[in-house]
């Protein structure tokens, strides 16, 4: 092959891949379509329709009491590391003492747990909060993640590909809420998400129904007589970070100016 | 348990659970130097296409080959931090387009194919012609293979490489800027990160990139020129320390305007950055950074201003302020990096990096990739000619 041939067949290659992939990708969009329209689309959910949800969960500070079972069942339901700095959701106990200063402590991880009796006699109050990804809708770990291994689904959760996930961990970074880690078993970013698969199947995350003060309430924002419409109609609601714009759907009640 | 007695007693004050790991390492320290490095040495070159300044030329192949040698490792750093560094492609082939750092892929690889390659061939290739036609064996056959097999060195091919060189130096200061920026922008626009986002870290990036290449080269410049028993072309040495002082200066201004703005905001967070800089990065910000990296080496820049030192004399200081600015734009880097993930984001407590030795993303890695653009740029300065080979040493044919 001489030179020219070579040359011209290079510069051909590249935008005939491009037409190829395009054309497969239209292909199989079609394909999809046909699909869904025929009712066959094979999303694995079965009735369960996502366009028709947005979820969200309602958190009651009044109502926790730092028990640590809903830790514990996210730990089993979600195959959480079992380790002391692994979570998807945790609690954090707040002492506001006499002059107004806050400590914060993970009872999750038992920060802090040295803390003599002696030291608690100036609290005034006390209370628990618990943590998880606020499922923004709209999420700063979408937004940087170089490949959209993590995305926000039509139903409102965000969620992350292990497959695609290549470990760059900009999205931890991007997080303000601290709510994401490196899975160290897959070496991939892992968050809470809401427990979607029991979500699809009709059910509520494992958080909320180990919870026995029903702190935590769970809901889609989409049907009337959701609870947590209920909820967010009876009380006054606050998110965390609501200057940062990122629009999170766990919903604090009685939520105290502390916490953030 | 005493795993975690031991890492808890590296926190003070509160942190999220999950923010106990130091995500960025060691690895994505280097990495923001290294391709500051690029840019800044590729900005030197260009003073010379570009902007005419003739008294650098001596120094013009040698910025280009040390842009090239650092940017040839700039992605391993990268790479290397991935979880799954196989997966890395997934980035060129379907990148999430709201992601500043899925741009990587296509900044770089403009920057490496479209401007440094093409403007070192453009460059070298009337000296790797003549050096194909006098050498033999398997020489020739590197030299004809890296002139692409172009044999054609008469005036109007020459004329042609000088005009290409010009127009990919004037698209190329815009891609230096951008691939430097682009790194600073990374970090800047993380707000949830109060230690970095910034609207100025893009051009702080830029500023201290352009400082720490300039400083590079005109080490390199030294030891190359004393290593082969030359002697240095002092009007070029004093023109670019020139340059660096500017540099310098503005840089300077760019990081305290930076720091007088948070402060003046003094938002939230500026307790804990407050607590950041006083408990954690004392020494690496203030002694290492500001102190013994910019204000010693500008004070030393400012007495040979205005004092006439003899040549050896220059050298001396030139030398000592150069080293001294590596380090500071290093702890730059470092502060930056590492310091953006020292502090909580709940604004209430304080992480420890504790780096690893030997580790994939340790300290043993980062000197290896940071050892690594000397050696390839060692190859490239004995291959190819830093200096032109003289018209008149021109074989016949």
């Amino acid at each position: 092959m001489d030179r020219r041939r070579f040359l011209k067949g290079a510069v051909l290659f590249l935008p005939a891949c491009g037409l190829l992939s395009t054309a497969a990708q239209q292909a199989l969009a079609a394909a999809q379509a046909k699909n869904a329209a025929a009712g066959e689309a094979d999303t694995g959910l079965g009735d369960y329709k996502p366009g028709d949800h947005w979820y969200g969960m309602g958190v009651e500070i009044d109502k926790c009491i730092g028990c640590n079972r809903c830790v514990e069942a996210c730990k089993a339901e979600n195959d959480v590391p079992r380790d002391m700095f692994h979570f998807r959701t945790w609690v954090e106990r707040y002492k506001i003492r006499h002059d107004g200063e806050a400590s914060v402590e993970c009872i999750s991880t038992q920060q802090g747990k040295e803390a003599t009796p002696e030291a608690d006699q100036d609290v005034v109050r006390t209370f628990f909060v618990p943590k998880l990804c606020n499922q923004c809708a709209h999420p700063p770990c979408t937004q940087v993640c170089p490949v959209g291994a993590t995305f926000p689904t039509e139903d409102g959760v965000v969620l992350v590909d292990k497959e695609r996930c290549i470990g760059c961990r900009y999205c931890i970074q991007a997080c303000p809420y601290g709510a994401r880690y490196l899975n160290p078993l897959t070496r991939t970013a892992d968050k809470c998400t809401f427990c979607y698969h029991r979500l699809v199947k009709g059910l509520v995350p494992a958080c909320v129904e180990v919870c026995p003060t029903q702190a935590r309430v769970f809901g889609d924002l989409k049907s009337k007589a959701s609870r947590l419409v209920r909820f967010e109609r009876m009380n006054h609601i606050s998110v965390l970070k609501p200057a940062l714009n990122t629009v999170p759907k766990v919903y604090y009640a009685q939520l105290d100016g502390e916490v953030r | 348990m005493e795993m975690f007695r031991e890492i808890m007693g590296r926190v003070s004050g509160y942190i999220y659970p999950n923010e106990i790991e130091i995500n960025w390492s060691i690895l994505i320290v280097v990495y923001p130097y290294l391709t500051g490095l690029v840019a800044g040495a590729f900005i030197l070159a260009s003073l010379v296409k570009v902007f005419n300044v003739k008294e650098l030329q001596p120094t013009y192949r040698l910025s280009l080959l040390t842009a090239l040698s650092f940017l040839l490792i700039a992605p391993f750093p990268l790479l290397l931090h991935l979880a799954w560094p196989m997966r890395s492609f997934e980035i060129f082939l379907t990148p999430n387009l709201t992601s500043a750092m899925a741009m990587f892929g296509f900044v770089y690889a403009w920057y490496l194919m479209g401007v440094l390659l093409l403007e070192v061939w453009f460059e070298f290739r009337r000296d790797l012609v003549v050096l194909a036609r006098e050498t033999k064996g398997v020489l020739r056959f590197v030299y004809r293979l890296l002139s692409l097999f172009s044999s054609d060195i008469s005036e109007a091919a020459l004329a042609f490489d000088r005009k290409a060189i010009r127009f990919i130096t004037i698209i190329g200061i815009p891609s230096a800027f951008l691939l430097h920026g682009y790194v600073g922008f990374i970090f800047g626009s993380i707000k949830a990160n109060p230690w970095w986002s910034s609207v100025l870290m893009p051009i702080v990036f830029l500023m201290s990139a352009i400082v720490s290449g300039i400083a590079m080269v005109v080490l390199l410049y030294m030891i190359i020129t004393a290593t082969r028993n030359e002697t240095i072309d002092m009007k070029c040495l004093d023109k670019i320390v020139t340059f660096l002082f500017y540099a310098v200066i503005v840089d300077f201004s760019l990081e305290f305007l930076d720091f007088i703005h948070r402060l003046y905001e003094s938002e939230e967070s500026i307790q804990i950055l407050g607590q950041l800089i006083a408990l954690r990065l004392f020494q690496n910000l203030v002694i290492l950074q500001v102190l013994m990296g910019m204000l010693v080496p500008l004070a030393i820049l400012v007495v040979v201003e205005l004092r006439r030192f003899n040549d050896d004399m220059r050298k001396l200081l030139y030398f000592i302020s150069v080293i001294l600015i590596q380090l500071g734009i290093f702890s730059t880097r470092w502060n930056v990096v590492i310091g953006g993930q020292l502090f909580s984001k709940s604004l209430r407590g304080l992480m420890t990096y504790k780096m690893e030795i030997t580790g994939l993303e340790g300290l043993l890695t980062a000197l290896v990739l940071l050892i690594l653009p000397f050696v390839i740029l060692t190859v490239l300065v004995r291959i190819l000619p830093i200096r032109r080979l003289d018209q008149q040493a021109l074989p016949p044919g």
